[in-house]
């Protein structure tokens, strides 16, 4: 096929597991690849995006690196799609939110049980940390959502085979869940 | 006997009955959060509202008069309910992947119900705490949506444990107790306000993650297909 569907991916404040469930395609990721080519993703390493048809983001941002992913991201893809609770809501990363940063890098590079040579990390290459994490549709306009922690390979498949064979998304009740 | 019509289906009430009352002994589903059949109506959280003769009302509260034309399951009516449930998430702090009640709590279900794949408006991230000090129940503030049920409910049982005190992102449940802390009420596990919440908000300690993912009340089952009883957990 000439013209594939371009897509782009990435991970900011999140785990990875809305990656690893899109592997969960399996054996539908070989149909899969004839129509859609990765851009920018984990998965091929290309560290900057293409303009592309599809981005999908996990993960909520939780650093000044984030926004600048999500910002590139925004300006490259026609569609942008919030993938996972990290994403829509901030997720469980931002259950720092109701703690004062500062308290939170004291736990966890000072105070903390078995924290050896406390320091806390100041490299200049270290992203800043924001005082929040917040959902990316509070940075950037967001096209669709595909909830669930993770959301299921189905939920990609629905989602991506709508859009390739020219459907409005959409999500039956089976497929919608915020865990 | 009297009648309405709701979406074009006739709908007999008897005299004293409110709208959602009268649908459902009817058996049909208007979605609401505040309302449960056992208490007096509170009309909070606007999630039944309906469109009576031309205009909005929470159908909760309206009683059911002769002739009325109801409209409810509509297109309009359902978007602005999906607005309303996600005010209800930004409000508080959702994180349903840590939740215990995830899969059997009525707010992610009426989300569920409408189709809601995201939040909508920014978060608020307020600050809400946690009081764990009962031995038997634990109290989380970030999952309350202001039903006021575990206040009637604790009413009912002849106690009065619970109060929604302060304005807007300082709204808080209170406990009555000189500590404040619910450890130091008079609650008891038995208690119909310790089993009444529709979120997460009153959980019974000792009892999370006992139904596997998939068998959880409202995994695969639209809480619009089930009976009143089944609605509100049981
Ligand atoms: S109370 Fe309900 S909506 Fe809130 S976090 Fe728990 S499961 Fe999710
Ligand atoms: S604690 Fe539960 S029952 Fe009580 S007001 Fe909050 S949401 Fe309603
Ligand atoms: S159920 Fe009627 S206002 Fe909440």
């Amino acid at each position: 096929m000439a013209n594939k569907v371009r897509i782009a991916t990435t991970s900011l404040a999140g785990c990875f597991g809305c990656h690893m469930s899109f592997l969960d395609l399996d054996e539908r990721l070989v149909p899969l690849a004839e129509l859609v080519e990765f851009n920018r993703s984990p998965i091929t390493d290309i560290k900057h995006c293409a303009p592309c048809d599809i981005g999908l983001i996990e993960g909520g941002v939780c650093n000044a690196e984030n926004v600048h992913v999500l910002r590139e991201f925004r300006q490259n893809c026609k569609i942008l799609v919030a993938v996972g609770a990290c994403a829509i809501n901030g997720g469980l990363p931002a259950m720092r939110n109701s703690v004062p940063l500062e308290e939170c890098l004291r736990e966890a590079y000072l105070d903390g049980i078995g924290v050896e040579n406390p320091m806390i990390p100041n490299d200049p290459e270290l992203p800043l940390l924001l005082n929040q994490v917040h959902p990316i549709h509070e940075v950037v306009k967001i096209d669709y959502s595909l909830p669930g922690c993770p959301p299921s390979a189905d939920v990609f498949w629905k989602f991506l085979t709508d859009l390739l064979e020219g459907r409005e998304p959409g999500l039956d009740y089976d497929l919608v869940h915020y865990d | 006997m009297s009648h309405i019509t709701i979406d074009g289906q006739v709908v007999p009430f008897e005299e004293g009955q409110t709208i959602i009352e009268a649908a459902t002994a009817a058996g049909v589903y208007i979605p609401h959060l505040c309302h449960n059949p056992e208490y007096a109506p509170h009309g909070s959280c606007k999630l039944c509202t309906v469109n009576v003769n031309g205009r909005n009302a929470t159908a909760c509260t309206f009683p059911a008069v002769e002739g009325q034309t109801v409209c409810n399951n509509t297109e309009e009516l359902n978007f602005d309910r999906k607005r309303l449930t996600q005010m209800l998430f930004v409000e508080g702090n959702h994180f349903c992947p840590s939740c215990e009640k995830s899969g059997n709590c009525e707010l992610q279900a009426v989300g569920y119900h409408l189709n809601m794949l995201d939040n909508h408006y920014p978060h608020f991230f307020a600050l809400r705490d946690l009081d764990s000090s009962h031995p038997d129940l634990l109290l989380d503030r970030n999952r309350c949506i202001f039903c006021n049920l575990c206040v009637r409910a604790s009413h009912a049982d002849g106690k009065d444990v619970f109060a929604i005190a302060g304005r807007g992102i300082n709204k808080h449940l209170i406990v009555n107790s000189a500590s404040g802390n619910l450890g130091d009420s008079d609650i008891n596990v038995d208690d119909r306000a310790a089993h009444i919440c529709p979120t997460g908000a009153i959980l019974v300690k000792g009892t999370a993650f006992k139904v596997p993912i998939g068998q959880r009340r409202y995994d695969h089952h639209d809480i619009c297909d089930m009976s009143a009883g089944e609605q509100h957990g049981e």
